[in-house]
């Protein structure tokens, strides 16, 4: 039985499909396509009918429409006679305002709990875990509603700033603190304040450039030069020189009692203080767990080589330490980002105008266009969420060429 | 040695000196204190700051706890009582706890069904949770959500008897099947299953007197009981779904991996609140005409179809941390897909995915509040509604909202908790 024959050519039969493995996978995926194309048409009849039953259509024109309610808290002009597309992007702004705030002051923050929680101090570690464990363990929303719960019955009203027998005092005659928000000096930038801003971009350039010539100087000729001084320096003397050579074109226009309530100056809605502070401290507690993580992840041989090569603590901490450590947080610290701009939309707990409040809440509850407005809603964020972890994807490969 | 000294030498000790205790600064609390809050000025700083911090908080809570009024109907009669000592009112705990755990519809005489319930979820959990229970617990385990939607909801027993039925039945027929492949096995329990659920909805509804307890809308649940339902059961139903989802991401068949990378990333792009929104205003439009769900099951469906796209990427890691020699012993063992994933791959896979599952549970359990946001009264929503707005309760903040953060913190720390010493027990590489 030496012979070698070629196998006998079978005849296809039925229950190949689902037992031979070459065409299974070809008739499951077959099955889930006519079981998916199945189920769309299936919600899209049922949607078809419904919206003829309801005398409905799909139509964005809606947007063009002049939304007739006002936001209390806008980045850019608008009433309450301008569209509904106008609100929208009011609420994009506002949403993008608190959470670049946000992750400003998580990262801030978490940062440094974080390294406390890795102090040698037992009590200031303990308090840092103890920190952490509360806030990581208790819903977004509860911090959200304690926080301005807190600013409304704590923080005075504006009527207490007033007469001879106040109660509540501005803080350096500049920041009110107030139940209703906050209230901060308004720069003003007058005639030749662009010159001003030019100055302070270019000394801003230039501490950057000034920096890498002496790292350059340092690994090419190994001479070290001063750097804290001149960058000091080069951040404050050439644009001080700007403002008073230029006449002191801006000027801060103070917040002031007029009537029942502060004219003038920046002001923050209490909803976004509060959104803000609890999105901050809720995020730091876990971006501090991450910062922790990835302290630890570098391996402590690394920091004992570094020290035999007679290196100081914090040179050990900003060249052995700190770089490697940041390959391992920086990603879930920008999926930490992604989750508090997520967050951000329980704004509409607070009554803070971001895009849930004003495209999904006023606009949706106005129209009725639902399906228009919550598809809009979330490709927002899903334009958002994919491009950050399309930058993400990007970094990973970028630290991912150095690794050995 | 002492000889060639003696004549230069006064005294020359012969004996070992006996052993000195050390000083005191090196053991004991001294010690520690030195080694852990005074070592350096920098970290006694640290500690003193840590100090009047503690005081401060410890001073400023001590005194309003241990002033608090705990028997008053009305925060008017508390202040009226307090006369303005600091001190909580707690009173509304005392007042409104039923309010704050079971919401404000659920009939109260029928308080015990939920406590039964929850105190049944603790057993039937037991065995899922500590491995060297007897493993027999494992069918209450089966039965609970059965059981628990009998006493939850109410109304006949029939109808959770006939849906474990179609379970049995469906399980028996994929029994029967197997041999053949395991997608045979598959389509025989969704018909067996279909079949019995179709012929049970008929029985039930024939004869809905049988062993009925008093039957509660969804709507009228609430309070804590909302959050532990909703965090319970989405939790449960996404973890099948997740693994299916995973395992189809991770697939080599083009479509179905699409399919399955679409709807995750879909998922995880958008936060729960819009989520929410289709659930409350959207997903109606897609339903037959005329069908109405209760707004509970709608939104049940869209947290579970939100947590299992988390819980799928969880999982997805587990997967794609398996040595490749695995599904290759697997394959050279000559087991089919179904076979090597359900007795190789899932088992590991599931077991380095599980910290990463309890943080999505965890997580999801926090999210359930967010249902206040689209009115439903779960305890945030019963603290914001009928509680704050209550003329009795108006103006209570700190006593309520901590009562809240105390729930949440104790059942989603003791979760976490569990989940690290559940790591430790599965350790099983020996570093």
């Amino acid at each position: 039985m030496s012979t070698i024959s070629d196998p006998p050519a079978e005849s296809f039969r039925l229950s190949q499909l689902i037992n031979d493995t070459r065409y299974r996978s070809i008739t499951f995926q077959f099955v889930a396509l006519v079981l998916l194309i199945f189920a769309m048409a299936y919600l899209g009849l049922n949607l078809v009918q419904n919206l003829a039953a309801a005398g409905l259509n799909i139509s964005f024109d809606f947007l063009g429409e002049p939304a007739g309610y006002d936001i209390n808290q806008t980045l850019i002009d608008y009433t309450s006679q301008s569209s509904h597309w106008r609100a929208t992007m009011v609420g994009v702004l506002n949403t993008m305002l608190v959470a670049i705030l946000g992750c400003i002051m998580a990262t801030v923050i978490g940062v440094f709990v974080g390294v406390l929680r890795l102090s040698p101090n037992w009590l200031v570690r303990k308090l840092m875990s103890i920190y952490v464990e509360i806030f990581r363990n208790v819903p977004v929303l509860i911090w959200i509603l304690i926080i301005m719960a807190v600013f409304v019955a704590v923080l005075p009203q504006p009527r207490d700033f007033r007469g001879d027998d106040a109660t509540a005092s501005m803080v350096w005659g500049a920041f009110a603190f107030t139940g209703r928000g906050f209230y901060a000096p308004l720069p003003l930038f007058g005639p030749g304040s662009a010159v001003v801003v030019a100055v302070f971009v270019a000394s801003l350039i230039g501490i950057v450039f000034y920096r890498r010539h002496t790292t350059k100087k340092l690994y090419d000729e190994g001479v070290l030069l001063p750097r804290t001084w001149p960058s000091v320096a080069l951040f404050f003397v050439p644009v001080l020189l700007a403002f008073f050579v230029m006449g002191q074109p801006i000027t801060l226009e103070y917040p002031a009692l007029k009537g029942f309530n502060f004219q003038g100056g920046i002001f923050m809605r209490n909803s976004l203080i509060a959104l803000w502070f609890a999105l901050s401290i809720y995020t730091a507690a876990f971006i501090a767990e991450n910062v922790r993580a990835g302290i630890l992840a570098v391996s402590k041989g690394q920091t004992e080589a570094a020290a035999s090569l007679g290196l100081r603590p914090n040179r050990i901490m900003n060249l052995v330490v700190l770089p490697q450590a940041l390959r391992v947080i920086i990603p879930p610290l920008i999926s930490q980002y992604l989750n508090l701009t997520k967050n951000s939309s329980l704004a509409i707990a607070v009554g803070y105008m971001d895009l849930t409040g004003t495209l999904g809440g006023i606009t949706l509850n106005q129209t009725g266009r639902a399906i228009e407005c919550v598809l809009l809603l979330m490709l927002f964020y899903l334009t958002i969420s994919l491009g950050i972890s399309a930058i993400m994807n990007v970094y990973n490969n970028a630290v991912k060429l150095k690794e050995r | 040695m002492s000889d060639m000294h003696a004549h230069s030498v006064a005294y020359v000790r012969e004996t070992m000196l006996p052993e000195q205790e050390p000083p005191s600064s090196a053991v004991g609390v001294t010690a520690w204190m030195r080694e852990n809050l005074f070592r350096g000025w920098a970290n006694s700083l640290m500690t003193v700051v840590a100090i009047y911090v503690i005081y401060k908080i410890v001073a400023g809570s001590l005194p309003w706890f241990l002033g608090g009024i705990w028997s008053t109907s009305s925060l008017a009669e508390c202040r009226e009582i307090l006369q303005g000592a600091t001190g909580g009112c707690f009173s509304v705990l005392t007042e409104r706890w039923n309010q704050l755990l079971f919401g404000f519809q659920y009939p109260s005489e029928q308080y015990w069904r939920l406590i039964l319930a929850f105190v049944l979820l603790g057993l039937a959990a037991a065995p899922v949770l500590f491995r060297h229970l007897p493993r027999g617990l494992l069918v209450f385990t089966g039965l609970y959500p059965f059981i628990a939607f009998w006493l939850i909801w109410g109304g006949t027993i029939l109808a959770p008897l006939m849906a474990l039925a179609g379970f049995v039945l469906g399980y028996v027929a994929f029994k029967k099947v197997e041999h053949q492949s395991f997608a045979m096995g598959a389509l025989a329990f969704l018909i067996a299953a279909a079949l019995t659920w179709w012929i049970g909805g008929l029985v039930s509804g024939a004869a809905p007197g049988v062993l009925a307890l008093e039957p509660v809308p969804s709507r009228n649940m609430g309070g804590f009981m909302l959050n532990l339902i909703l965090g319970t059961v989405c939790v449960s139903l996404s973890l099948p779904i997740g693994i299916v989802l995973a395992l189809g991401r991770q697939s080599d068949m083009p479509i179905i991996k699409w399919i399955c990378v679409v709807f995750i990333e879909l998922i995880r792009g958008v936060p729960l609140i819009t989520l929410l929104f289709v659930a409350n205003v959207v997903l109606a439009y897609f339903l037959p005409p005329g069908t109405s769900f209760d707004l509970i099951i709608r939104v049940i469906i869209m947290i579970t179809a939100f947590s299992s796209a988390y819980i799928a990427e969880v999982i997805r890691g587990g997967l794609a941390a398996l040595p490749r020699g695995q599904y290759e012993a697997a394959d050279s063992l000559g087991l089919d897909y179904a076979q090597a994933t359900r007795l190789i791959i899932m088992p590991q896979a599931l077991k380095i995915s599980i910290p990463g599952i309890v943080n999505v549970a965890v997580g999801l359990f926090k999210d359930t509040t967010l249902v206040s946001v689209i009115s439903m009264f779960d305890l945030v929503g019963m603290i914001r509604g009928p509680i704050l707005a209550s003329t009795e309760w108006n103006g209570v903040y700190w006593e309520l909202w901590g009562f809240a953060v105390m729930l949440f913190f104790i059942v989603c720390y003791s979760i976490s908790q569990y989940s690290q010493w559940l790591e430790r027990q599965l350790q099983t590489d020996h570093r």
